[in-house]
């Protein structure tokens, strides 16, 4: 799934809402300075700083009503 | 472990019958004479026991079959016809009783909405789960996990474009990207073996309730059938949908119980994959097939419905015996591990 350097601009899909689809594999820096990566096909990243697998998407963006789901 | 490892593993062995759906298809895989009539199908539960595991039988054929059973029968009329009889009554109890949306989206926004104070299996094993409720979960989960992803290639050949491409993109990561020790099932066989379960193919079927043997005999039926190609995509969509919260709670319940690193990974890389899974399976595998074919909307409506409520049968059932503090398997587990296998610090 990986690109040659050069061979084609690594597609990015940037919704309104939820994370980043980055195509992989990837390496982000964090604020601290260390490196995460990860060498999946496409990662997503955590764009609403709940994620508690921060930078990787955890589905925590998601609405929490007060009340549990009607059944 | 290394069981696991060394290649294909032997074919299971058929598991004991519940009932004269099941014992006599058993008996023709076994070279008897007699499979079971219409209308003994017809009178039969389409959720119960016996007609479960009937199909599971007939269905299993597909995928890695039985020790001692002719590969050919795969492709035997007779019993084709007699799957298909056992199929009508679970399909249309599953469409009067299941259906609740006419369109893929509204079926889907429903499941994206996380309750506060939710009340399902996973909330209860993160919260109050013990080792023998963490075992008797997997030992279960263990009829689909063991072929995860395999009853859902088989839509691959029915799409096309951006669907076809997104889905293998996901089967792709399902198996591993290339390497044999990430494919999905065998991280649950590891799993398995943290628990001191065993995880020979198909060997806890003879445990497992007919809740659980419906949830994966829905793939298998929404699998093999073209003309459920919008419910297979559906299923898979809800499956991909609800399973990275339910997976960060069963890390934790197998972190606290101290089950192993093996036990809290496969949850744990389901947190991640299936966060990005949900995202490629309804950008570009559900919006892509709508694109080409939109008859299909109330299809894959159906899909998502009936996974859901397949899901909360088995539900149902677990928590009603564990909150009785019973077990909630046919046959309670032979081996007792240590009450603790590898307490967390
Ligand atoms: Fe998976
Ligand atoms: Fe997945």
């Amino acid at each position: 799934m990986s690109t040659v350097p050069g061979e084609r601009p690594r597609r990015i899909t940037a919704p309104r809402e939820g994370p980043l689809l980055v195509e992989g594999p990837v390496e982000v820096v964090l604020e601290d300075g260390t490196t995460v990566s990860s060498e999946r096909f496409c990662v997503a990243l955590c764009t609403c700083r709940r994620s508690r697998a921060y930078p990787w998407c955890d589905t925590s963006h998601r609405q929490h009503p007060e009340r549990g789901r009607p059944d | 472990m290394e069981r696991v490892a060394k290649g294909l593993p032997r074919e299971p062995e058929l598991p004991p019958s519940r009932g004269p759906l099941s014992a006599s298809v058993a008996g023709y895989l076994r070279h008897a004479r007699r499979l079971p009539d219409h209308a003994a199908i017809g009178d039969a539960a389409p959720f119960g026991d016996d007609l479960q595991l009937a199909l599971h039988l007939c269905y299993e054929l597909h995928y890695r079959g039985f020790a001692g059973v002719d590969a050919d029968r795969e492709w035997d009329p007779e019993l084709l016809r007699v799957r298909a009889a056992l199929e009508r009554p679970f399909l249309a109890a599953l469409r009067t009783g299941a259906s609740r949306h006419e369109h893929a989206d509204d079926a889907l926004d429903e499941l994206l909405v996380e309750p506060v104070d939710g009340h399902g299996i996973t909330h209860f094993l993160q919260d109050e789960g013990e080792l023998w409720h963490l075992r008797e979960y997997a030992a279960q989960r263990s009829v689909y996990h063991l072929k995860e992803a395999d009853p859902h290639a088989w839509v691959l050949p029915r799409l096309w474009g951006r669907a076809k491409a997104g889905m293998a993109a996901v089967e792709f990561d399902e198996y591993g990207a290339g390497r044999a020790e990430r494919v999905h099932a065998r991280m649950f066989a590891d799993l398995m073996t943290d628990l001191e379960l065993d995880p020979a193919y198909g060997h806890y079927v003879y445990a497992s309730g007919a809740e659980a043997l419906a949830v994966v005999n829905l793939m298998s039926l929404f699998g093999l059938h073209r003309a459920l190609r919008g419910a297979l995509v559906g299923h898979f969509a809800a499956v991909e949908t609800t399973s990275s919260p339910g997976s960060r709670r069963l890390a934790r319940a197998m972190r606290r119980i101290g089950a192993g690193p093996a036990a809290e990974h496969f949850y744990r890389e389901h947190v991640e994959a299936d966060a990005v899974h949900e995202q490629i399976v309804r950008r570009e595998v559900v919006a892509g097939l709508l694109e080409e074919e939109p008859q299909l909307d109330g299809d894959v409506a159906f899909g998502v419905d009936a996974t859901g409520y397949l899901e909360e049968r088995l539900a149902d059932r677990l928590l009603a015996a564990w909150r009785a503090g019973e077990s909630s398997l046919r046959t309670s587990l032979s081996t007792s591990p240590r009450t603790s296998l590898h307490p967390s610090v």
